[in-house]
């Protein structure tokens, strides 16, 4: 059984702003007494690396960050997407998002798209499972038909865009292994840097580097390295602002593809937390009245 | 014959209209309580031609076929989408077959989702099932033929239909209120049977004719990899048989017959991996009792040819126990087709494949393409070419309807 997270690939999104909200983890505040910022501080300079291997704290890091995004319930937002091509034209799109979090699973996800025009009305269902293959429904208006749909594409791209669908799911801590590389200063903000490894074979990726802020451990910046282990993308989050007293959730997100030249800017906005979502609306019967 | 349908048919008239009519009412309550909504404005607006390859096996047909369709869509839709008022007119308007040119309400319906049921009145349309080549199980809407020789375009079917929700499945009810015939091409058209089909003179077995109500259950249900359907229908089938009829004088024509039918279905799809296994398969009783069942699978390859493109393999085997008396054209059949999709901006589609008779061998192959133009056009192209149709063959009578068809379709 494949660790497909097939359900997040489409909802995307979620997984990324999740990341948004790290935890300091316990080991990692001793590394950030004892530890220099800068070019010299490395891992395995720190005090942590006599506590912990790369590998255990960049886990911890990513354990930590999910568990401060825990407990959100669900929440909504709209999305808008404008894809640019190398000579600069560009093409957008619009959905809308429900997210329900499933204890002890993955979390069940609702994407709605309203334009271009030609798929208005059509709809995602998606649940994620941490282990084993998330489920996903396509809800095609045209037909009435809803259709189960196969959830392991995950490096195919989302609507046209430059955002794969695993870079759209909501990014489970399962979903990778992970090494703490050192700290950064990233555009005057002192980050945490780890590389995190796909578990699944299907991934469109080697391995991926990410930038958390120790402050809240939210996710800054993400390298994408192809399966040549090659720069494929950058991506990067701006405008985070807390929901509900604690959740981070951000406003901006900006995807290059460095080999292509192509880019997409991601636009959320209106997020409601606490919205009263229960399972009933994210079923196969929610599917037939969304508009 | 006609005078003693004439009642049963306005009461089946009256049934289907108050179902409306309380949809409506329900809808214009919703309307008029403040309940926090919004009110969705969309639709389409096409036009197509529609190009034959080979002459008409009549001379009144034409060579080609030019025609145009609206089909607006209204919603209203409050409580975070627990309730909806739905309203689909569509029009087509061909220039060359008549019987082409007709108006239909698709959708004219309220819906309401409470934690345990959900209640839905009026016009609706209904898809059940998994499998490609043919819909062998859904069953609930009649076919609007005149739009597509594949059958998938429906008509909207009135009805009640109450939705149990339960952790171990959705059980839906449904009251069908109102039979609705199939529309075939008319004379000028192609695509149509050899001999002219008298819809007026329809003969219905169930005494009540038009104005019996169906009635149908199903149990659907997703469980892991698997999605599941059980159902029951039982009243007027939505398939005819057409029957030669020799009038007193003039010449001969084709009398759809509706039968009476009890039938129970299972459709299945096992998603794994890159595989969909489907599986849809019917017993009926009708005069006597067959069987028929719709089985294969898809597979899909992702980012094939080195860009983002994903390629799907199809094959499905398609059986029927009434052999050549079976009221589809696929009795002893294998689909093989194939689906590519580019994954671009412009979500460039194509599907193409064959539906091979295994005994004949006649062939009926199919393209369908899809582009987008911009952000409110869609192109789409679309060919049916039949092959070593024999004079047994039910497709016989399109064998020279070979087209290729492009329609320019604005979203809006």
């Amino acid at each position: 059984m494949k660790k497909t997270k097939r359900l997040r690939r489409h909802m995307g999104t979620l997984g990324i702003i999740a990341l948004g909200s790290l935890a300091i983890p316990p080991m990692s505040l001793d590394a950030q007494n004892g530890g220099e910022v800068g070019p010299g501080a490395t891992s395995t300079e720190g005090p942590a690396a006599s506590l912990l291997s790369p590998e255990a704290l960049g886990l911890e890091i990513a354990r930590e960050a999910d568990r401060r995004d825990t407990g959100f319930g669900d929440f909504t937002a709209t999305l808008s997407m404008v894809l640019r091509n190398r000579h600069g034209e560009e093409s957008t799109r619009q959905m809308r998002m429900k997210t329900l979090e499933v204890k002890d699973d993955g979390d069940k996800m609702l994407v709605v798209f309203d334009e271009p025009r030609d798929v208005s009305g059509t709809a995602l269902l998606s649940f994620a499972h941490r282990t084993g293959s998330d489920d996903q429904w396509f809800y095609l208006p045209a037909l009435r038909r809803v259709k189960r749909i196969a959830s392991n594409n995950k490096a195919g791209p989302f609507m046209g865009s430059e955002f794969a669908y695993e870079d759209f799911s909501s990014q489970e801590v399962e979903k990778y292994t992970y090494r703490f590389l050192d700290e950064e200063l990233l555009d005057g903000t002192l980050t945490w840097r780890l590389e995190r490894y796909p578990v699944d074979p299907a991934s469109g990726y080697t391995r991926q580097m990410v930038w958390f802020d120790q402050e809240e451990y939210r996710v800054l910046k993400v390298d994408y390295y192809d399966r040549r282990n090659e720069l494929l993308k950058t991506l990067t989050i701006h405008g985070y602002q807390q929901f509900a007293g604690r959740f981070w959730r951000s406003e901006r997100m900006e995807m290059v593809n460095h080999q292509t030249g192509k880019s997409t800017t991601l636009v959320l906005g209106d997020y409601a937390f606490g919205t009263g979502l229960t399972d009933r609306d994210f079923d196969r019967n929610s599917l037939t009245r969304v508009r | 014959m006609k005078s003693k349908l004439a009642e049963p048919r306005q009461g089946s008239m009256a049934a289907g209209l108050l179902v409306i009519l309380l949809a409506g009412l329900l809808a214009l309550g919703v309307a008029a309580t403040p309940v926090a909504g919004q009110v969705s404005l969309g639709g389409q607006g096409s036009l197509e031609f529609r190009g034959f390859l080979a002459s008409p096996l009549s001379d009144i047909q034409g060579r080609g076929d030019l025609s145009f369709s609206l089909h607006p869509e209204l919603y209203f839709d409050a409580e975070g989408g627990r309730q909806m008022f739905a309203f689909e007119p569509f029009v087509r308007v061909d220039l060359v077959d008549n019987k082409r040119t007709h108006v239909d309400i698709r959708t004219l319906s309220w819906e309401r989702a409470w934690n345990k049921w959900e209640l839905r009145l009026g016009i609706r349309r209904v898809f059940w099932g998994v499998t490609e080549s043919l819909h062998l199980v859904d069953v609930i809407n009649q076919t609007d033929l005149v739009e597509s020789p594949d059958g998938e375009e429906k008509l909207g079917q009135p009805m009640v239909n109450l939705a149990l929700v339960n952790s171990w499945g959705t059980v839906d009810f449904f009251a069908l209120t109102g039979f609705r015939e199939r529309t075939f091409p008319g004379l000028e058209g192609r695509l149509r049977a050899p001999f002219p089909i008298s819809t007026k003179e329809a003969v219905y077995e169930s005494s009540r004719g038009k104005g019996r109500v169906d009635w149908a259950v199903r149990w659907s249900h997703s469980l892991g990899e698997f999605d599941l359907g059980l159902s029951h229908f039982s009243g007027t089938g939505r398939e005819p048989r057409l029957v030669p009829h020799i009038p007193v004088w003039g010449s001969p024509v084709l009398v759809p017959h509706y039968d009476l039918i009890h039938q129970t279905s299972l459709d299945v799809q096992w998603t794994h991996g890159g595989w969909l296994w489907k599986f849809e398969g019917l017993t009926r009783r009708a005069d006597s009792r067959h069987w028929a069942m719709v089985g294969g699978f898809e597979y899909t390859l992702n980012q094939v040819f080195g860009g983002d493109a994903d390629l799907g393999i199809l094959s499905e085997v398609l059986l029927d126990s009434r052999g050549n008396d079976a009221t589809t054209p696929t009795q002893d059949d294998l689909f093989i087709g194939s689906r590519l999709a580019l994954n671009d901006v412009q979500n460039t589609q194509i599907l193409g494949g064959a539906i091979v008779d295994r005994l004949s061998g006649a062939t009926l192959l199919f393209l369908e393409a899809q582009r987008r133009i911009g952000n409110g056009w869609t192109l789409n192209v679309e060919s049916r070419s039949f092959w070593g149709m024999d004079s047994g063959d039910p497709l016989y009578g399109l064998r020279n309807d070979d087209y290729l068809g492009f329609s320019m379709t604005r979203h809006f």
